[in-house]
């Protein structure tokens, strides 16, 4: 292991955290909520104390760095990250509780929008803010962003793959151009410019700035923190809309962008996972609606509800316009079934997803195929192109650790008491990073009910769903740690 | 600027390693996805998998908005198919291929414009030219040429009978009685930038500035062998061996060319009937006194293995030849083998990785870029070639008045066609060329650099 660094690198991090707690100083002292004014420059303070210590302990470092450099440099910083996001939280007194503050910044850096605030109006404006864009920052990932405005170690080596590999989700990570830097400002750009076309297609529903910078943050993110109690359901219809639109083109790889600007539109629109990704999406739309008939007075308001619950669910912001755990079981089981299929690959959403859906169901198809048939020679492709062994395989180890921390989550919450029910969807919404369950933990409720020991769970299975599992996994091992 | 490179060999990857640490934008295609995903993890470029001489695959590269295709596949068919696919996509593309068969060499030459060639490669053409260079002045050690070569570095080792042994710069005018400039020492594995009281000690390997013209009198002062090669060994009768014969046949050297495979050994007759083919094993040291090799001026080590080579080359010196030139595949560790008693090492991989690389930099001069750049030392000093144009700062200022940067040293101004070994009151002027040496440390990429403000 290069301690020195992994200690440098999330030093950088840090560093980069406490910059962005600038605005949201500045919004509390600008609405003169002191508390709150107190708690950033005092974890700013902190933060910049921590990075410094870390940066000067960690000086002359080898330039040695690989795969698991990458994944354990990954792993830490993310809980790194919350333990130090949480403090103004803290100790600014609006979550007096600390396990509950890093709890509430977990679930924000890691895009999931489970909150354990019961009254989210009644936070301060400059915590409210924090939160919101602690899932901007999440979303896209912190290192990606260290990337793309440093050299990060300032080497021109491929270690910085390994970085952008651990954090970005998806099978098969790639970059757009040869240069890791160019590929990370890319990526940035196109994150910046629709999370602004976001913001003006709010205000030009009339919504205020205020709520409109941090809807747009949480849509962007995929993440699901609101600034109203009922989430987005006090928001006009067309604000709903426009919500649900931008919440589907978040989940879009983001490869897919760049490609629309590189005008190749063919490579776009035959892209099978996008095509699945809308087919699901239009799929589920069509069956809640049916299913829905009579629920709500007009077809128009059911086809709208429909819409947004399941963009915030398969994209896993969780934002919500309605009380889903009210619908009718067939409806909560598609919800259910979108929460684990996830957004594409490569985007700021969370779940199993797409991609990697689609090539497990392949592979799948073809072991049924070689059962039948075993002389048959079969390859597996994508987009027409053969799909290389490893990558299956690292599908097919990815579910089985997605299953084993699903199961292994659900034994350990089961504790606190709770129902079945809003126990599985309580991990599956954290894991999926999507935000509200069923239940005890649905869109109406929250997570404040569950004992510190399951909301430290919960934050495990945070993290390891954003960082797809193996970052937070290798942290537990002990051959990590061990000498080369 | 962007690079796509075919083939991710051993060129490939010297290129690779070479061009990404000079910041440009690399796009690398193999067929073999185990050798890219290594070059991933090294390095900050892009890969694609594919047969790198079909559109599909160019067009993945980008191949559309390159500026330069260098192709180093292992086969010299695939390199010239690939150009001439990827110029027709991209008419502004240069591109550089490796054509490596002796039976091409004519019509590749000959036929540039309809392969689409801007430069066509041959490392053991190249090997084979830079040994007959060496052949020519026994002695040194490694030649690099710069200012179209009128001006060289050479290196040289001090042997305990050396007239240099011993002796501080300052009184070093007196005995090689022409104008040269030590760079650069090597001792005991540190290159040191010397003054003028730096006393020479047996063992040093001494980097020297000259001109090409001086050459002759630096050795002849030093009373250095200088007695013309006439008998050469070759080991191995590979393509280099082939391309050497040939060379040294026309400037008079008779060569005996020791080659193990019978069949090689015909087909090589046949082509080299000048040249004595011995079908024998090159290692077995009964073989080489059979053929002479307490008597030969020259033995060279051309076999495929590079343990072979270092073997032969060690008992060659052990046996008195004068002048011993070993081929090396892999130079990585080429410190360890400083140590060793092997007379010059030439790669081919690096000299012609190096000759690429020098035509990347000029391709991208308009920013006042090192014509060439040499590294010498084993690899610690770097020699920059560059050109004096508009844009230099203290042009026609004496360099006693300028201040440079520590770790530089300005080795040599050429004038049109003179050459000058700088002194305090040298000045450089819009036109010429400066060869400046510094320690390797990254840092200078145009002559402006060198100066402290």
């Amino acid at each position: 292991m290069n301690y020195k660094m992994v200690g440098r690198l999330i030093g950088k991090m840090l560093v980069v955290e406490a910059v962005f707690m600038i605005p949201a100083l500045f919004i509390s002292l600008f609405e003169r909520e002191y508390r709150a004014v107190l708690g950033f420059a005092v974890s700013m303070a902190v933060i910049f104390v921590i990075a410094g210590v870390l940066s000067l302990l960690c000086r002359g470092s080898q330039k040695k760095f690989y795969a698991r450099e990458g994944l354990v440099c990954v792993g830490l910083s993310w809980g790194i990250l919350g333990l130090l996001g949480g403090l103004p939280f803290y100790l600014s007194g609006e979550i007096p509780d600390f396990v509950d503050a890093f709890f509430e910044i977990v679930s924000g850096f890691t895009t999931t929008g489970a909150s354990i605030v019961p009254e989210v109006e009644k936070l301060s404006k400059g915590i409210l803010y924090w939160r919101s864009f602690s899932h901007w920052l999440g979303g896209m990932g912190v290192l990606v962003f260290l990337l793309a405005v440093t050299s990060a170690g300032g080497g021109d080596n491929g270690f910085t793959m390994h970085l952008l590999r651990a954090e970005s989700p998806g099978p098969n990570v790639g970059k757009l151009v040869p240069k890791m830097r160019k590929t990370a400002e890319i990526l940035y750009a196109l994150y910046i410019l629709l999370t602004v076309l976001n913001v003006i297609f709010l205000l030009a529903g009339g919504m205020p700035v205020f709520d409109a910078v941090c809807t747009a943050f949480g849509t962007a993110g995929t993440g699901g923190f609101g600034v109203k109690n009922d989430s987005i359901a006090g928001y006009s219809s067309y604000l709903q809309n426009v919500c649900t639109v931008f919440m589907m083109l978040f989940g879009v790889n983001f490869t897919c962008y760049y490609l629309l600007l590189l005008r190749q539109f063919r490579n776009v629109f035959r892209d099978e996972e996008l095509r699945m990704y809308l087919g699901v999406a239009l799929g589920s739309v069509v069956l809640i609606t049916l299913d829905l008939k009579g629920f709500y007075p007009t077809f128009g308001e059911t086809l709208r509800h429909a819409a947004f619950q399941v963009a915030s669910i398969m994209t896993t912001t969780g934002f919500a316009t309605t009380d889903f755990d009210l619908w009718p079981a067939f409806s909560k089981a598609i919800l259910l079934g979108l929460m684990v299929i996830g957004a594409c690959a490569g985007s700021t959403g969370g779940g199993f997803k797409c991609g990697r859906a689609l090539l497990a169901l392949k592979s799948l198809r073809r072991s049924v195929r070689q059962v039948i048939h075993p002389e048959r020679v079969q390859v597996v492709r994508s987009n027409g192109h053969p799909v290389d062994e490893k990558i299956l395989q690292n599908v097919n180890a990815y579910l089985a650790a997605y299953v084993l921390v699903i199961i292994l989550s659900f034994l350990l919450i089961s504790i606190d008491g709770f129902s079945v029910t809003t126990n599985l969807s309580a991990v599956l919404a954290c894991f999926n990073n999507i935000g509200p369950g069923l239940e005890a933990v649905g869109p109406s409720c929250n997570f404040s009910g569950f004992g510190w020991f399951s909301k430290l769970v919960l934050i495990m299975d945070m993290l390891a769903g954003r960082l797809e599992i193996f970052p937070i996994l290798i942290l537990f091992s002990k051959y990590t740690w061990k000498r080369r | 600027m962007k690079i796509i490179i075919s083939g991710d060999g051993k060129l490939g990857a010297a290129l690779t390693r070479q061009l990404s640490a000079e910041g440009y934008d690399l796009t690398l295609i193999d067929a073999n996805l185990k050798v890219l995903e290594s070059s991933e993890e090294r390095y900050d470029i892009m890969v694609v998998q594919g047969n790198c001489a079909s559109m599909s695959v160019l067009e993945q590269a980008g191949v559309r908005e390159a500026d330069l295709l260098i192709a180093v596949t292992g086969a010299d068919e695939i390199n010239l198919l690939c150009c001439m696919t990827a110029h027709g996509m991209n008419p502004a593309l240069h591109t550089i291929a490796r054509v490596r068969n002796p039976e091409y060499t004519d019509q590749v030459y000959k036929m540039r414009d309809m392969f689409a060639l801007s430069m066509a490669v041959n490392p053991e053409m190249q090997a084979a030219i830079e040994m007959e260079r060496l052949l020519k002045y026994p002695g040194f050690l490694k030649r690099d040429t710069f200012a179209k070569g009128r001006v060289e570095i050479v290196e040289l080792r001090i042997n305990a009978d050396s007239k240099l042994c011993n002796v501080a710069l300052n009184d070093m005018n007196n005995i090689v009685k022409c104008q040269i400039l030590i760079c650069a020492v090597l001792r005991s594995g540190k290159a040191i930038a010397p003054d003028g009281n730096f006393v020479l000690r047996e063992g040093d390997r001494i980097f020297v500035t000259a001109a090409a013209r001086e050459l002759a009198t630096l050795l002849k002062n030093l009373e250095m062998i200088t007695h013309k090669v006439k008998h050469a060994i070759l080991c191995g009768g590979g393509r280099v061996s082939y391309y050497l014969a040939k060379q040294l046949h026309k400037s008079g050297i008779n060569v005996k060319i020791l080659e193990r495979d019978p069949a090689r050994c015909v087909q090589l007759a046949t082509v080299l009937p000048e040249a004595d083919i011995i079908q024998g094993d090159a290692s077995s040291q009964f073989l080489l006194e059979k053929e002479g090799i307490s008597d030969c001026d020259a033995l060279v080590t051309l076999t495929g293995l590079d343990e072979f080579n270092m073997i032969i080359s060690l008992y060659g010196t052990s046996c008195g030849v004068p002048q011993v030139i070993t081929k090396l595949g892999r130079i990585d560790n080429s410190n360890i083998l400083g140590e060793l008693s092997i007379g010059s090492i030439i790669s081919p991989k690096e000299l012609c990785s190096n000759s690429i690389v020098r035509y990347v930099r000029a391709m991208n001069n308009q920013t006042g870029a090192a014509v060439s750049v040499h590294t010498i030392a084993d690899g610690q000093a770097e020699a920059m070639e560059f050109r004096v144009d508009e844009a230099v700062r203290y042009r026609g200022v004496p360099l006693k008045q300028l201040h440079v940067k520590k770790n530089v040293l300005v080795a040599c101004i050429t004038k049109g066609a003179t050459q000058e070994i700088p002194n305090g009151d040298s000045y450089f002027d819009t036109g010429d060329t400066v060869i400046i040496v510094t320690n390797g440390e990254k840092g200078i990429f145009q002559l402006n650099d060198i100066f402290e403000w």
